[in-house]
């Protein structure tokens, strides 16, 4: 037990001071190497390549890329992509920072058990999710269908439902116009309780004493969110945007346990993550699908980019 | 104490490194035995639990481990395991959809060569199902058939009865579609149907013939008068309201068969097994079995057996092939065991056959299926039939869902699928 005991074993795998540091903190980087950068690159090698998976691989240049550029079931499956995009990302915006104000208001009480029973579709596994709304959008036996069915007996309802001629029973997993709408909705259901988490965060670094002065204005609610909360949250807005953005483009998960690998009747649930995954692993037309990653990416960065130019600036920095 | 821990930390090094060594020397003991593992997707394994104790018993020096994942997965992972070269299965089971695509890529042993000398069992399977397995090329046999499935129209028995129609009258796709008009007028809800989905019809015609996609010189021949006769018939069947519209494994389907709101479904015998288990075990005796009308005989599902290039156990793998797919005994045992139907011939004379069936109110079903397995062409396949499955099917959608004209819509589907074929 004296300190001479420090020498032995112990000193001899004792680490330099200096090098020590990156020894601990290698285990991510060697993680991230193997099955983050490996993939990555490894992925753009490929978009240069034509390969089915077993075979040679022979260099094509840029062929993939003309390719895709010129397949129709690309360019729709960047329209189905985007039309969810904008279906979902908008209800879960106004829904989260809504959601968020009111609990961070003083009205609400019980503030814990709804943050989170709204964060809890975040995360429920994809498979009871595949279930569930599979019993709520079945055309004969869902209970949408049956709830509207009801509905309908109401002459106001009856008269709205007929002037869009929507039919009853709907098939929301069955016809392409509601594909979207279903898979919107569940991915919305599933991801407005994380960006209301964010807004809450961002809500609570607002100073209280902004509120007080407020109140003391004579200010209303209204008048409080869009005056104060609105501008000082818009970094949070944008981060919260920028996430969805690179989230909702990739969107596979969701559509895929809907409507199956194929993408549903007429190709609509078909988002261009599941094109890409379908041209490569169901198709083995690796290099093609690989290139669709890259191009998707980049659609990504663009619309990352036009984001930033709406959102840039503002927050509690410039007051 | 520092050196205490480092001691005690080389001391668990040490148990850990034993324990290794320890697990390592128990499979030494037992040295005889060879541990192969065989790749398989459901209900392809309930059939090879079935016979592995007998396996067992007659090859003490192999043990088969199973290995067992969802269609989908199955199918991709083995891919992806062949692709890398390494932890690939010693036996690897492949489907129909998937066998013209793996036989003509490589990875696979050649199992016309030496050791396995494979052709010698040629004559003894049935003869489509060899042809499916070989390479186009070079016309050696890269998977062993395992088990095929005669496509097969499942009926309600207790449906044709209350319509007082006899089924042997039933003989056409009009035969079929003048009854379903007349099941559908029993009702004035849209709840009574001669099929769940239009494009069952399709999907039957589709397999029917000698060639399926693409001809023997590998074009599509997707504009065919098959093609357009499949797509005609299955808009005829949707518009005069005749499908329920419902699409395969789903909720909503499998309530078509336990309430008969459907007439019949076409398919492969392997559905039977799946309504019997678990669809709809409480319809028992309400169902009928016949042939597909218009003397359609054609392949529906049915799988493969091969060997990868990398596999370790090779000659241990061959010999359990050797033994599932050559012998009477267990081809039978999967059958008894899971519908799927021997590619044996020889198991074709089983007593098995001669029996009648409770499900299907005491017909001889199995009979009825192992005729229609003999009648069977050889039908070709193509490695690109599952990009060829995917187009022709959403050009029906168009056909189903907008009205596209359907002869431009199998022109738009052959364009697509040329362009494809890179």
């Amino acid at each position: 037990m004296k300190s001479n005991n420090n020498s032995g074993i112990s000193d001899k795998f004792r680490l330099n001071k200096k090098v020590a540091p990156y020894v601990f903190i290698s285990p991510f980087f060697i993680l991230f190497l193997i099955f983050g950068l490996f993939p990555i690159l490894y992925s753009f090698f490929l978009s240069f390549n034509s390969w089915d998976g077993i075979g040679q691989m022979s260099f094509v240049g840029l062929d993939n890329y003309a390719y895709i550029l010129t397949d129709g079931w690309f360019w729709d499956s960047v329209q189905t992509t985007v039309i969810i995009f904008v279906l979902t990302t908008i209800p879960q915006h106004v829904f989260a920072l809504t959601l968020a104000f009111i609990l961070n208001s003083s009205y609400v009480k019980f503030k814990d058990f709804f943050r989170t029973s709204y964060f809890l579709p975040y995360i429920t596994s994809a498979v009871a999710i595949a279930l569930i709304f599979d019993v709520l959008l079945g055309t004969r036996s869902g209970l949408l269908n049956a709830f509207l069915i009801w509905m309908q007996q109401l002459p106001p309802i009856e008269f709205l439902f007929q002037t869009f001629q929507f039919d009853l029973p709907a098939r929301w997993l069955g016809e392409p116009r509601l594909i979207r709408f279903s898979i919107a909705g569940l991915v919305t259901w599933r991801f407005t309780g994380w960006n209301m988490l964010i807004y809450f965060a961002g809500l609570q670094t607002i100073p209280r004493s902004l509120y007080e002065a407020a109140r003391v204005d004579g200010a209303s609610i209204r008048q409080v969110f869009t005056k104060i909360t609105l501008p000082l949250l818009k970094p949070v807005i944008f981060f919260g945007v920028t996430m969805s953005i690179i989230g909702n483009l990739q969107l596979f998960q969701e559509p895929f346990v809907l409507v199956g690998g194929a993408g549903g009747t007429g190709r609509a649930g078909m988002t261009t993550a599941m094109y890409l995954f379908r041209t490569g692993f169901h198709w083995r037309q690796f290099g093609e699908g690989s290139a669709m990653a890259y191009v998707l990416c980049i659609f990504i960065i663009i619309l990352s980019l036009v984001n930033k130019k709406l959102f840039s600036g503002g927050g509690l920095n410039e007051l | 104490m520092f050196s205490k821990k480092g001691v005690l930390l080389t001391v668990m090094v040490f148990v850990m490194a034993a324990s290794l060594l320890f697990g390592g020397s128990a499979e030494l003991m037992a040295e005889d035995v060879t541990t192969i593992t065989v790749a398989a997707f459901p209900d392809q394994d309930s059939g090879f639990n079935a016979i592995l104790d007998d396996f067992h018993e007659k090859y003490p020096h192999i043990r088969v481990e199973l290995e067992v994942a969802d269609f989908d997965d199955h199918h991709q992972s083995l891919l992806t395991r062949i692709a890398a070269g390494s932890n690939v299965p010693d036996v690897a089971n492949v489907e129909i959809a998937f066998v013209g695509d793996f036989v003509n890529r490589g990875g696979f042993e050649n199992l016309s060569a030496e050791p396995y000398n494979a052709d010698r069992f040629q004559e003894d399977i049935i003869g489509y199902k060899w042809a499916q397995g070989t390479n186009e090329e070079t016309g050696n046999l890269i998977a062993m058939p395992l088990d095929i499935s005669p496509g097969t129209l499942f009926y309600r028995r207790d449906r044709l009865e209350e319509l007082g129609a006899d089924i042997d009258d039933l003989q056409t796709m009009e035969d079929w579609i003048a009854l379903g008009e007349e099941f559908a007028a029993t009702t004035e809800e849209d709840n009574r149907w001669l099929f769940a989905d239009a494009a069952s019809v399709y999907e039957m015609i589709r397999r029917a013939g000698d060639y399926q996609f693409f001809d023997d010189e590998g074009e599509p021949i997707i504009t065919s008068d098959k093609f357009v006769r499949a797509f005609e018939l299955s808009k005829e069947v949707r518009d005069r309201g005749l499908d329920g519209n419902i699409g395969e494994w789903t909720n909503e389907w499998y309530s078509t068969f336990q309430e008969g709101t459907i007439l019949a479904q076409p398919s492969g015998a392997w559905l039977g097994g799946h309504i019997q288990n678990w669809m709809a075990p409480e319809t028992a005796g309400k169902w009928g079995v016949a042939n597909l009308p218009d003397d359609m005989f054609i392949g529906w599902g049915g799988s493969f057996v091969a060997i990868p290039e990398d596999a370790e156990n090779k000659e241990e793998a061959w010999e359990f092939i050797q033994y599932v797919t050559t012998n009477v005994e267990p081809q039978i045992g999967q059958f008894e065991a899971a519908n799927i139907f021997p590619s044996l011939l020889a198991a074709f004379d089983h007593e098995i056959f001669e029996e009648p069936s409770d499900f299907y109110a005491g017909q001889n079903v199995r009979a009825l299926w192992l005729d229609a397995a003999k009648q069977i062409p050889e039908v070709n396949t193509n490695r690109y039939d599952n990009i060829a499955e995917d187009i022709v099917g959403d050009a029906l959608t168009e056909v189903l869902e907008n009205d596209k004209d359907i002869m431009q819509a199998l022109e738009d589907a052959e364009q697509l699928l040329r362009r494809r074929m890179r």
